[in-house]
């Protein structure tokens, strides 16, 4: 045995003999706690009363004693106040700290009587002990009485200069207390000054303590700049680190992790004077000691030396903290699962701390195998499939399920064993254990989205387990495969048929598979399911109170009837691959949470704003220094400043967004690929979009050709193939994982005159990475919105889908055109010609805006005949009519003329009065409002000179755009 | 920071509750009922749960819930490392960690609380300051106070406390200067079917009862340093003199302590103490099942393997079991599918086994699950990983204290997949 078991032994072994067994037991009743707990009849408090008002000081302390231990188990002691206080003038140093004790407790509630006590707090701070002084002041800031707050004033004074830093350092808390209790006391007492002067204080006990109470402190006044941070304290505070007790090492570390480095050399000095700490035995010093280097790492250029040991160093304590208590562990795993998607590097060789042990608790497991999967690579890949394939016959059904997902996602993480995982999962399958072969089903409708055309062979295996699956998901990615390989499967439309049964107890996701999988089927076997495919569309458009449903079904059905052809190319074109990590948190969110590690966001991966209550208004942190974020793109191309007003990004809660909010949007999800529905569900969205539908939707709709993309499925369904999609540009830095999602709006297009180059309208930073530029554009008759999505972030973006809110030409992407109705205040703010847009992709929906020239709304045919455009002119009161004034044009009516009409802008006459050219124009907007103007071309010397313009308009409203077009124009 | 705690047994009772800062009601404590009664195992309650208005951060020892409410953002380790440390000192004063003790003891338990935080921020944890402040019940003493008048809460500062050795008091007097240290392993393996090692990893720590008069400085050096590149100290260490030397350099606290623990990752070699033979199969449409296993030492530089236990959760399907030891004792508790095989100590010439049949319920069908088999074990004068104590030095004082060093290696979470 070992030497301290022994030693115990031998204590017990003593004391046993001293006494005898029943007189022991005899001691045990009278001498511990619990007969206080014992006396629950009527008289007890009476009883008390009695007890604390005695002479015998033993008695007295005894009845304090019964008191407490009322107190602590709930009980209510209150009406016993003033005879406890009367114990409190008393040189028993135990029986005073009792007394204080039940203060602490009832003083709230008794605050009149509470006062009773000011005195002797104040003669104790006077104590020539001081621990009797530090007693008094860190009782009294505990009392949470506004009149007593008053009084504690002077002594907290005083003992926040105590000789003694034991005193000091319990003056430094209570300055805390008392802010929590009056904030205005605290400021205009001067208390904070004195609190940051203490930083400098000699002993580090002292320190420590002033940072953890101006931490708090900070934590109410996000802005105060409480904790001024310059190298002289964190020198201070670096000396101080290395003294104080654990805890102080963990106010100072958080504290020390909020300093910007001025440059690499004080960052790099920093971090040697922190990495000792990750050698402690506390594990909150430890992680806290890491996120300090995570965040100071950051400045230090990669080639250094001295780089490559911090991250050697990082690892060991990580992997210790794995063997500590599941509490610890649990944290420390949902640490770590931030800290391998920053830096995957520091834990790619310790993949086998993170096997799961089969006693471990279900939080620490699920958190392992998440990691696991992050550090799954192409050269441990047989260890982690074989422990999954391990994990999945265990107990635990959701421990089982993740690890079946976690199957899958290896083979989407890792092609080289994307074949050795498809062999796993369907030995998985064959164990007919439900919920395994419904969640391995899931799975290898990833894979084959992942890897199209080469497992195919196994669909037959999964034919078989159709009955078994009573799940939703699973229903919904077995129909999915059905669907998509249906020209494989002799037997599809039968296989569909006996789901088409209980359509209508499916859930959603179920029915909506079907119906895409139906369709898909009759596109690529139409003889024989004729009959299917009309029972499933009028199941969805006439029986189904599901408005996704029925609108999908619609437009199947149109697309069908009229135009087959188009029918196939949208339904069944080429799906974009699913990348190969979706749950990765979002590189702007990354880097806060980095900067929060050990804290309570870091467990939950949110931002310390989205959930903490006392922390009002926290500022965002960000790491420093060189991290690949491209800052660059706040400022837009001067270029596109100049033609473009800047994008205002519409902030995320305002009033109008009323319409885009509602936006039938898939849900996000977050673990595992995107399921099918998603696409199928994206690809209804898009069919909106395209050109060819327009004439299903009426016909004063002007269709907006919108190029969003990058996307095949996308571009087929826009009816034109993406023109290219060339890798033109990476934010430096980033990992080269920048995806560029740039269609040219189609080649050989005529261009037209107006093209003033794109201006960016949603800057990566507001979006999450995403970054928005586009330009309006009229071409071949088509309102064009040429977008650039950049993706500027770490993680492949997919799911995009785009709508508009309402707006005053209607624009929309083929909806119904509005009549333009009288402005509201509201939209007064705003310019006409402004477009509040909404994409969305797999991450998030955001919402920017954007001016469109109005240039874009003038149509082909707003040519008016002479004679009318004599009585329109006549006919609109003169009060519609505007003047405008262009200066520095110089262009005769020719040329003026010729430019305006290739915005549309058509010359009906022209007439030369005094030397002056009268250009007679007409446009027609997308709305049907004509728009006339005259034009006056000043003949002089040497040159003509466009000078007024005068506009005459139903709607005057548009009359503002107009003319800024027409500078626009003529200037260009 | 840390604003209330509350002591929660097994039976869902509060029985202590303690707050430092305004009261929080203990409602709070359903939104931890909740996720308990959702927890299949009373350990599988999540460590962190929110609530409206507050967070629990909970640990469980001693089959009593620590709940500790915080309001504001604070790092849960440190709570957690708090909690711990309460139960640490519960023991510590108490001898044992349970609702009786506590209940006993109850008002030096509040004392205690209120001398380790202060506002929520920690105070005084280390066990010599506390005990400075608060004298540790004894029956002795509860019996001279009664008499004496006198009471157990120290009338001085700690005077620790404030020094540059915090850890340590001052005036430490003894007649017989005693530095004790346990070197102690514990092996945490996981082993496939086929007996490899898929990881194992060692956790290592070195306790210590130094009982020495005075303000000795002791330096401690070992024959294989280099198998310590993952360690933690206690503060007193002289983390440079580490760095530098690899040697440990320290004032030792007075009593019992933590010197260090350390891990050895899987990254090494680490030998596996002993190997496990094993058929535990089911047919397909029998209602038998067959179980099979026999332990031998493995490596163990032939020092004996002693307190071996078997242990192993069997498939719910199974009703009961024939089996035969042929050494020691086994149980089988049908409720809980737990078979328990007490081995004792293992015999090299004479290999432990446990052999006979499973009866599996009427009808039922063969269970999907392996059971995995938990063994623990303990091997004395050994340290696992080889590492070896090669001097201690004391500096500072005049006398020659009496030394020890023991080694022992035990098994952790030593598991054997079948």
């Amino acid at each position: 045995d070992t030497w301290i078991s022994t030693q115990k032994k031998i204590h017990s072994q003593l004391s046993l003999p001293v006494y005898p067994l029943q007189e022991n037991r005899q001691f045990g009743s009278k001498m511990t706690d619990s007969k206080y707990f014992t006396t629950t009849k009527k008289g007890e408090i009476f009883e008390l009363k009695a007890e604390l008002n005695s002479d015998k000081k033993e008695k007295k302390k005894e009845a304090v004693k019964k008191v407490i231990a009322s107190m602590t188990v709930g009980k209510d002691v209150s009406a016993l106040f003033p005879d406890v206080v009367n114990c409190m003038q008393t040189d028993n140093l135990e029986l005073k700290k009792l007394v204080y004790l039940y203060l602490m407790n009832y003083a709230k509630s008794q605050p009149d009587m509470a006062i009773m006590a000011v005195n002797t707090f104040v003669k104790d701070c006077e104590d020539p002990n001081p621990l009797i002084r530090a007693l008094a002041v860190r009782t009294m800031g505990c009392i949470r009485v506004d009149k007593i707050t008053e009084y504690l004033c002077e002594p907290l004074r005083k003992c926040l200069k105590d000789e003694d830093p034991y005193v000091r350092k319990t003056a430094a808390v209570c300055v805390a207390k008392l802010h929590d209790i009056n904030a205005q006391l605290v400021e205009d007492q001067g208390f904070l000054d004195t609190l940051k002067d203490l930083i400098s204080d000699s002993n580090p006990m002292v320190v420590a303590n002033a940072v953890a109470a101006l931490s708090e402190i900070a934590e109410s006044h996000p802005n105060s700049n409480l904790l001024d941070l310059n190298p002289q304290t964190i020198n201070k505070l670096l000396t101080a680190l290395n003294e104080c007790t654990e805890w102080g090492q963990i106010f100072i570390l958080d504290c020390l992790a909020n300093y910007t480095p001025r440059d690499d050399r004080e960052s790099q000095s920093i971090c040697e004077r922190v990495t000792p700490r990750l050698s402690h035995a506390n594990s909150a010093v430890v992680l806290s000691a890491v996120k300090v280097l995570m965040k100071f790492m950051e400045m230090l250029p990669k080639d250094l030396d001295y780089y490559g040991t911090l991250l050697k160093k990082l690892a060991p304590p990580l992997v210790t903290l794995l063997s500590a208590e599941p509490e610890l562990q649990y944290v420390a795993l949902r640490n770590i699962n931030l800290i391998v998607q920053r830096r995957p590097e520091i834990l790619k060789h310790e993949m086998k701390v993170f096997f799961v042990k089969y006693n471990d608790p279900i939080y620490v497991k699920l958190e392992k195998l998440d990691i696991m999967i992050r550090l799954a690579s192409q050269a441990n890949i047989a260890q982690v499939l074989a422990e999954l394939k391990e994990y999945a016959t265990e107990v635990d059904v959701d421990f089982v399920r993740k690890a079946v997902r976690a199957i899958g996602r290896c083979a989407i993480k890792v092609e080289q064993s994307a074949e050795r995982c498809v062999s796993t999962l369907l030995d998985l399958i064959q164990t007919k254990v439900n919920y395994v072969v419904q969640e391995a089903i899931v799975v290898i409708k990833d894979i084959f989205r992942k890897y199209p055309n080469k497992y195919e062979s196994v669909i037959a295996t999964l034919c078989e387990n159709l009955d078994s699956l009573d799940e939703p998901e699973a229903r919904a990615a077995m129909i999915w495969i059905v669907g998509e390989y249906a020209e494989r499967i002799d037997n599809a439309d039968e296989l569909l048929e006996s789901f088409l049964e209980g359509f209508h107890d499916e859930s959603t996701q179920v029915q909506l598979q079907l119906l895409t999988a139906i369709v898909k089927l009759f596109l690529k076997k139409p003889t024989e399911t004729q009959e299917l495919v009309q029972q499933v569309l009028s199941l969805a458009t006439q029986d189904s109170d599901n408005p996704d449903l029925r609108d999908r079904g619609y437009i199947y059905w149109r697309l069908l009837s009229t135009d087959p052809v188009a029918a196939k190319e949208v339904v069944l074109a080429e799906k974009p691959l699913i990348s190969e990590e979706t749950d990765l948190i979002e590189p702007t969110l990354l880097e806060e949470l980095i900067c929060h590690i050990g804290t309570l966001a870091s467990v939950y991966h949110k931002p310390p704003s989205a959930f903490v209550e006392g922390s009002r208004g926290v500022q965002h942190k960000r790491l420093p220094g060189s991290a690949g974020s491209g800052e660059s793109v706040e400022s837009p191309d001067p270029g596109a400043a100049a033609t473009e007003t800047p994008p205002a990004v519409i902030p995320s809660q305002g009033d109008l967004l009323g319409d885009l909010l509602n936006l039938d949007l898939t849900p996000t999800t977050t673990t595992g690929p995107p399921p099918p529905t998603t696409s199928g569900m994206q690809m209804g969205a898009m069919d909106l979009l395209s050109g060819g539908l327009d004439s299903l939707m009426g016909d004063e709709s002007e269709p907006l050709g919108g190029d969003i993309g990058g996307n095949p499925a996308m571009g087929a369904a826009f009816g034109a193939a993406p023109a290219t999609m060339p890798a033109s540009f990476n934010a430096p830095g980033s990992g080269g994982l920048d995806d560029l999602f740039d269609l040219g709006g189609g080649v050989g297009m005529p261009m037209g005159a107006l093209n003033p180059p794109k201006a960016v309208w949603l800057p990566a930073m507001k979006a999450k990475g995403l970054e928005i530029s586009g330009v309006f554009v009229r071409r071949a008759g088509v309102i064009q919105m040429e977008m650039t999505l950049t993706n500027k972030a770490m993680s492949v973006m997919t799911d995009f889908a785009i709508q508009f809110n309402r707006n005053s030409f209607g624009l929309a992407p083929a909806g119904p055109l509005q009549i333009l109705t009288p402005l509201s205040p509201n939209q007064s703010i705003e310019p006409l010609n402004n477009l509040q847009v909404a994409v969305k992709n797999n991450i998030d929906v955001f919402y920017f805006s954007c001016q469109y020239p109005i240039s874009m709304l003038f149509v082909e045919d707003g040519k008016m005949e002479r004679q009318v455009f004599l009585a329109t002119w006549k006919d609109i009161p003169n009060d519609n009519e505007s003047q405008f004034q262009i200066k520095d044009c110089h262009l005769n009516s020719d040329a003026a003329s010729n430019k305006l009409q290739s915005s549309n802008i058509f010359t009906i006459a022209k007439r030369t009065v005094e030397g002056q050219d009268m250009l007679y124009q007409s446009m027609k907007l997308t709305n049907g409002i004509w728009v006339l103007a005259e034009l006056r071309v000043q003949a002089g010397n040497p040159n003509y000179t466009v000078s007024s313009i005068s506009l005459k308009c139903r709607a005057p409203e548009v009359s503002q755009c107009v003319f800024q077009n027409y500078e626009a124009v003529l200037k260009n | 920071m840390i604003h209330s705690l509350f002591l929660i047994n097994a039976s869902g009772d509060i029985f202590l509750e303690k707050h430092w800062k305004s009261v929080v009601s203990r409602s709070v404590c359903d939104y931890f009922f909740e996720a308990q009664e959702r927890a299949s195992e009373p350990e599988n309650v999540p460590p962190v749960i929110p609530t409206p208005h507050h967070y629990l951060i909970s640990v469980l020892r001693h089959r009593i819930y620590f709940v500790a409410v915080i309001q504001s953002e604070v790092p849960p380790l440190f709570v957690i490392e708090f909690l711990h440390r309460v139960v640490d000192t519960f023991q510590d004063y108490f001898g044992v960690c349970t609702e009786a003790a506590i209940k006993d003891n109850v008002v030096v338990v509040y004392e205690l609380l209120e001398e380790m935080l202060d506002n929520g921020f920690p105070l005084a944890t280390e066990s010599n300051i506390l005990k400075e402040l608060i004298k540790p019940p004894t029956i002795l003493r509860t019996m001279v106070n009664t008499i004496t008048g006198s009471t157990n809460v120290g009338e001085q500062l700690p005077t620790g406390q404030l020094s540059v050795v915090p850890w340590r008091r001052t005036g430490v007097k003894y007649t017989n200067n005693e530095a004790y240290f346990d070197v102690v392993e514990e092996i945490d393996a996981i082993i496939d079917k086929s007996g490899s090692t898929i990881t194992a990893e060692i956790q290592g720590v070195i306790d210590a009862c130094v009982k020495l008069t005075g303000m000795p400085d002791l330096t401690l050096s070992f024959m294989n340093p280099r198998l310590l590149d993952d360690v933690s100290f206690h503060p007193c260490v002289r983390f440079k003199r580490w760095e530098a030397e690899r040697i440990l350099s320290f004032i030792p606290p007075d009593g019992n302590f933590r010197l260090l623990s350390y891990h050895v990752s899987s990254q090494n070699l680490v030998a596996i103490p002993v190997y496990v033979k094993h058929n535990i199969t089911f047919r397909e449409g029998s209602s038998q099942g067959r179980f099979d296993l026999t332990l031998g030492p493995k490596q163990t530089m032939g020092k004996a393997v002693e307190a071996v236990l078997v242990s192993s959760q069997l498939p719910r399907g199974v009703l009961n079991a024939n089996l035969n030891a042929s050494q020691g004792t086994y149980t089988f508790d049908p409720v809980t599918k737990m078979l328990t095989w007490d081995v004792g100590k293992i015999n090299p010439q004479k290999l432990p086994s446990l052999k006979g049949s499973m009866n599996l319920q009427a009808g039922a069908s063969k269970p999907d699950e392996n059971p995995t088999i938990n063994i623990q074990l303990k091997i004395q004068q050994m340290a696992i990983s080889g590492l070896k104590v090669n001097r201690l030095d004391m500096y500072g004082e005049k006398y020659k204290p009496f030394k020890g060093i023991k080694y022992m290696t035990k098994a952790g979470k030593f598991q054997v997949r079948t």
